[in-house]
């Protein structure tokens, strides 16, 4: 019964979305907002990916928002699992069915490990040339770190409070340049500093240093809660 | 172009429905992924690579490893196909 419920809200879903598309006027955009943002980005921001300067300058403090969400919801599952392990008697950490995984798996782990930190610091130090940037790199730096540790359950894993500092610190220095741009510009978060040559890695002002902030919070962040989930009242 | 693009639909529709029909809880994490990862090549048909890499990273990665891990935590974690051992 659960199922066949299941399967006539997703045939209702489908037919929303087909009549919803058939209504739409696809390929000539009604956006005018849009627009503007396309003709004066180049000039206001410099940063060769039009949409980083839309999440990181026009639209600034929707993405502190985003941070958060990110961050209220990473502190109710800390919440949630550390009230959980008051109740359990006693600490054991020899836990004997938790076990290291197999030899193919942790020697994979171990060799792609660097490659999913290069690609993600490349993600998010390029955010405002290529697509991508902080929130999608952070999130690969996370998965790498996480990885690591579930592979190895019973190894010597991240320490909670690096993870913690680098969270804040990055928290912090997001909005520290926020209110010097509120202070030195006039506006939250405007794009202070020179533009550089259009399309470099040095370009676009204070953008990158945003986006390198925005990675490691959302990194960190991700990193000690599935650190936290993955734990299994062993050692919170 | 609208092809390719109802070929992934297709695809998509068919892994969501196979989540709800398969008994093994690990296939079932497998096809959520596939879902997001139908979903990624939509996004970068539709020139939003923006969108893609995050549907890659999240949809994909991050939430099939949240998902497993609640399913190592609740002990449904079985690749092999036991019907009845746990269905108590």
């Amino acid at each position: 019964m659960t199922k066949f419920a299941s399967l006539l809200f997703i045939a209702g879903l489908a037919f929303f979305l087909m009549v919803v598309t058939g209504l739409l006027p696809l390929g000539n955009s009604p956006m005018l907002i849009g627009n503007a943002i396309l003709d004066s980005a180049k000039e206001q921001v410099g940063a060769a990916n039009v949409v980083t300067s839309v999440v990181l300058a026009y639209r600034g403090l929707d993405t502190l928002g985003e941070l958060s969400i990110l961050f209220a919801a990473a502190s109710a599952v800390g919440l949630l699992l550390t009230k959980s392990s008051f109740n359990k008697p006693s600490k054991n950490p020899t836990n004997t069915e938790e076990s290291d995984s197999g030899f193919v798996a942790i020697n994979g782990i171990d060799l792609i490990f660097p490659l999913l930190l290069v690609v993600g610091m490349y993600i998010i130090s390029h955010g405002h040339l290529t697509p991508g940037g902080g929130f999608q790199g952070g999130v690969v730096l996370a998965i790498a770190f996480a990885m690591r540790s579930i592979v190895r359950p019973r190894g010597k894993s991240i320490d909670h409070g690096v993870v913690t500092f680098i969270e804040a610190f990055a928290g912090l220095s997001f909005i520290v340049i926020g209110l010097v741009a509120l202070y030195t510009q006039g506006h939250f978060l405007q794009p202070m500093l020179d533009q550089g040559h259009f399309g470099s890695l040095w370009s676009a002002g204070t953008i990158p240093l945003l986006y390198l902030a925005v990675g490691l919070k959302v990194g960190a962040e991700l990193a000690g809660l599935i650190l936290a989930l993955n734990t299994d009242e062993v050692n919170i | 172009m609208i092809w390719i693009v109802a070929f992934v639909v297709f695809i998509m529709l068919a892994a969501a429905i196979a989540v709800l029909l398969l008994d093994n809880m690990v296939a079932a994490v497998v096809a959520t992924s596939v879902v997001s990862l139908a979903l990624t090549i939509i996004f970068a048909l539709l020139r939003a690579p923006d969108v893609a890499m995050t549907e890659a990273a999240i949809g994909a990665g991050l939430s099939s490893l949240i998902l497993a891990i609640g399913l190592k935590r609740l002990g449904y974690w079985k690749i092999s196909d036991a019907k009845g051992e746990k269905n108590d």
